[in-house]
């Protein structure tokens, strides 16, 4: 490569004044270093990298991302170097304009290993500190902090002073940190004001930083990296835990959401309806039919989508719930068992029709504008739709809370489960209020049909999901009570939730599923069970 | 008299019928698919060989759920767990048995444990290369998961739909625990490939009539000690516990003895169904655990006739033949619909199943007083 400068250098001086333009050019370090890409070897290659990146040439993010893509072909012949755009052009590497004629014989692609790929990503990330776009700023600074490579500093520093954008900024200054910190060549000082910047930056990445660090350490840098690191753990395990809290609230929400039905159904009117699963399956079609309709006749619609189908699954379900009572279940009160059995040909018949009708592979159900992406909050991080559905549900608990207690209906429906004969002899129609008890319960797992099609494939098998955990959820509550239900299905989903991380997540339910198997051999009617005469009706 | 009575009792003429019905099927089929030339019109396929195996296995199942349900009121919605720990053991066995003409030829370790390097054979599955130690363990394993679980369940009074739902968690957790890989049984894929039973090749016809012979055995076997517990002083406590459970506790039985014992015996005729069952269809794997399963068992109970055990084998057949006859063909999309409606039919319409509506019928046609057959009546269950 040298040897080849300086014969070019003297065919420039034999040939004179005329030729020297030319010659200039070829002095530019850019296209100097553009000839180490055709020498074939990786660490010709590495040192091109860095003198791309230090030259300044427009060209040279270009150049280098091409390299990483394997992009970037050189022939070893002429000397030469191109770009390959991304629909197949070439680009003469050292103007940048496209290369006409033939493509060379020996044409070759610039071979780059993972050493280098890590160089090039440094590199870019450094080029693009100076940009004006505030979010590729900051993606460069994080580029910087992974790499850590110490030939960024001049850049980051050039940056830093210019920088106006706190985040930005406090980036750069953690990428800054990080550098110090693993650059030999650091004072103790320096690096223990940078331990300081890591250890407010307090992520995982910090952590493996301190944690990656040598041994060989000046005593007092190595306290205050241990200190760091106990630190950053320590925060990290409490964010973890609201991380794991959340998601067990959203699984709670989700359980609550299925189970709720469940425990009007089950609990007021002892009735074990297998098909429970199906009503939520029937809720979410309907999302998908009034998606579906809305993408062919107004899709400005889209957006409002949920709030249409909620009610649409509420009536769809809820109707579906009355004929099931009136057809089928009213024939079979006082024989759960049977009950049990019926409702379970019920839901094999409910989720052929739904194949049937619709095919059975998954349906596509979008989420509205306002149910995707998320949010930090602190160390964790919240997806909208999740957020959404535990609102959801706590409306949906709070309204029917509010109408057991409230309306006549509700009235009607505490009487007969405390007493069946009775509320009959005071004239409360007992055979009516089943139908529509049992219409709410199915009512409820349509609309949580709507949420769960928010989050879950929309199948035919759906509800067969749920079934299990739904009853599992209204058995530790205890039947015929609300709050059992909601302390039952938040419990269950935080429970499950902090077992995942050190059971997985299959041997977490299997735990949860033991677990309940032994609580109703201590408590066979749940945590808040009905006491005195109606336990044994 | 004292000593024909019992017989007498034991075999009635229904539980004649029954097993001289059996013996007949025990002897023809065989004949007929190695004797009778494949040309000729009475022939029969090994296939259905095979098939008519499968349904025996299904049989015994059914009659260990009818005697629970029938006789004790017992639902439970989990016993195809204990079916397919029979079936497992069973399956560990014909594991060993192929030593190296596994693809990997590992002459200890069974192929899927090579391919997921495994160093050595767990320790739970030493002593599976003996046949008299897997059977052991086909009785066993599913006895003693019934013995522990129905412990807790009936001590704590655990009855009706409770008991039914957590039956099905039971099934349920296991089948998630099979499915992993670390598990030691195959995960997702189970056991297959068999090879020998008891040294002989387990596609050989002459291999697969003498397993469907073994199985009408097994099948007669476990309808005689059912016969022989229903009509006795000890099935008549059932038969009141499951009629009024209190009562018969203030009477000063210990229901839940009762109870233990006879869930732990038929989880281990379930465990024999299912280890007969394996060499026969040659795989097991841990969509047996699957819930579905174990209420469609109970439904071939219900379609037969519940409280009955002939109905019950009845009810097996029958079901699973037109499963089989109607997944097959062109109706495949509307077996569903079928059983869902016969779900819902048996529930609504005939709640006594085949057997149980005849016995009824003909209880009622000569007018006699007595009840033959403990006819399980539709407001028992609890």
């Amino acid at each position: 490569m040298r040897s080849f400068h300086d014969r070019m250098v003297a065919l420039v001086c034999a040939l004179g004044f005329v030729l020297a333009a030319a010659a200039m050019a070829h002095a530019d370090p850019y296209e100097d270093a553009l000839a180490g890409f055709t020498e074939g070897s990786l660490s010709d290659t590495g040192d091109a990298i860095n003198k791309i990146a230090a030259s300044g040439n427009p060209l040279a993010a270009q150049l280098l991302q091409a390299a990483e893509d394997a992009r970037l072909m050189f022939s070893a012949a002429q000397k030469k170097v191109f770009i390959k755009t991304q629909d197949d052009k070439l680009l003469d590497a050292a103007t940048g304009k496209e290369f006409t004629g033939p493509p060379p014989d020996d044409i070759d692609t610039v071979i780059v290993n993972n050493r280098l790929r890590g160089i090039i990503d440094a590199v870019i990330g450094s080029l693009t500190l100076m940009s004006p776009n505030t979010s590729q700023r900051f993606d460069a600074a994080q580029a910087v902090f992974k790499s850590r490579q110490a030939s960024a500093l001049p850049a980051l520093d050039k940056a830093l002073a210019a920088e106006r954008d706190p985040r930005v900024k406090k980036a750069m200054n953690e990428a800054r940190a990080a550098i110090v910190l693993t650059d030999e060549t650091s004072g103790a000082a320096d690096k223990i004001a940078a331990i300081t910047v890591i250890r407010d930056r307090g992520d995982q990445d910090s952590l493996g930083l301190l944690d990656g660090l040598p041994a060989n350490l000046p005593p007092n840098v190595h306290a205050a990296v241990r200190a760091a690191s106990a630190k950053i753990q320590s925060t990290l395990a409490i964010w973890n835990s609201v991380q794991n809290a959340w998601y067990g609230l959203s699984l709670g929400s989700v359980l609550l959401l299925a189970a709720i039905g469940l425990a009007i159904t089950f609990g007021v009117m002892g009735v074990i309806n297998m098909a429970h699963g199906e009503m939520v399956m029937l809720g979410a079609y309907t999302t998908f039919v009034v998606q579906d309709l809305i993408r062919t006749y107004n899709p400005a619609l889209f957006d409002y989508s949920l709030v249409i189908a909620v009610p649409l699954a509420f009536l769809v379900a809820g109707g579906a719930g009355v004929v099931i009572e009136r057809t089928i279940i009213r024939f079979l009160y006082g024989r759960p068992l049977e009950t049990l059995l019926a409702t379970w040909g019920l839901s094999l018949i409910l989720q052929q029709v739904v194949r049937t009708i619709f095919g059975p592979t998954n349906k596509d159900v979008g989420n509205p504008s306002w149910m995707s992406g998320a949010f930090d909050l602190g160390g964790i991080t919240i997806t909208y739709n999740r957020m959404w559905i535990i609102v959801f549900t706590m409306v949906v608990f709070v309204t029917l809370l509010a109408m057991l207690r409230f309306t006549r209906l509700g009235l009607e429906m505490r009487a007969v489960t405390q007493n069946r004969a009775m509320a009959a002899a005071m004239g409360i129609r007992t055979a009516r209020i089943d139908a529509l008890t049992f219409g709410l319960g199915s009512g409820i797992a349509g609309m949580a049909g709507v949420a769960l099609s928010q989050i879950d494939n929309v199948s035919p098998n759906l509800g067969q999901g749920y079934i299990i955990d739904s009853f599992m959820v209204v058995v530790f509550g205890g039947v015929g009570n609300l709050w059992g239900t909601l302390v039952g299905a938040f419990t269950l989903g935080i429970a499950n939730k902090f077992l995942e991380p050190y059971a997985g997540a299959v041997l977490g339910k299997i735990a949860i599923l033991i677990f309940i198997i032994l609580f109703i051999q201590k408590r066979p009617r749940g945590m808040f069970a009905l006491k005195g005469r109606a336990v044994e009706a | 008299m004292t000593g024909a009575f019992p017989l007498i009792r034991l075999l009635d003429k229904g539980a004649v019928v029954f097993l001289v019905l059996l013996g007949a099927f025990a002897i023809a089929i065989p004949v007929l698919n190695l004797l009778v030339p494949s040309s000729s019109a009475l022939h029969v396929s090994t296939y259905l060989v095979a098939l008519f195996g499968k349904y025996l296995c299904y049989a015994l199942l059914a009659l260990s759920i009818d005697l629970i349900w029938g006789y004790a009121g017992i639902l439970s919605l989990g016993h195809g767990a204990f079916f397919a720990l029979g079936g497992y053991a069973m399956g560990m066995y014909l594991m060993r048995q192929i030593g190296t003409r596994g693809v990997y030829a590992n002459p200890i370790l069974p192929d899927f444990m090579v391919f997921l390097n495994w160093p050595e054979l767990p320790v739970y599955w030493y002593g599976f290369d003996y046949f008299a130690y897997a059977a052991l363990m086909v009785l066993l394993v599913p006895g003693a998961l019934a013995f522990v679980f129905g412990w807790f369940a009936f001590r704590s009074r655990v009855t009706g739909v409770y008991l039914s739902i957590i039956t099905q968690a039971l099934t349920y957790a296991l089948l998630l625990g099979f499915f992993r890989n670390n598990f030691g049984f195959g995960g997702n894929n189970g056991l297959t490939d068999f090879k020998d039973i008891l040294g002989f090749n387990v596609q050989a016809e002459t291999t697969r009539n003498a397993l469907l012979v073994t199985s009408c055995i097994a099948l007669a076997f476990g309808f005689l000690i059912c016969r022989a517990i229903v009509t006795s002083k000890f099935g008549k406590v059932l038969v009141a516990i499951r009629d009024a459970e209190s009562r018969t506790r203030f009477l000063g039985y210990r229901v839940e003895a009762y109870k233990l014992f006879v869930f732990t015996l038929s989880a281990c005729m379930a465990g024999v169904a299912g280890a007969l069952y394996v060499p026969q269809v040659g795989i097991i794997n841990p969509s047996e655990f699957a819930p579905g399963n174990s209420i469609e068992a109970v439904i071939w109970v219900a379609v037969g006739g519940r409280g009955t055990l002939t109905g019950a084998v009845l009810g097996a057949f029958v079901v699973n033949y037109a499963k089989t006859y109607f997944t097959s063909g062109i109706l495949a999309p509307y077996w569903l619909f079928m059983l869902g409606g016969l779900f819902i039919g048996t529930t609504l319409l005939m709640p006594r199943g085949i057997i149980g509506t005849y016995n009824h019928w003909r209880a009622n046609r000569s007018e006699k007083k007595v009840a033959a057959a403990p006819v399980a009546s539709p407001s028992a269950a609890e």
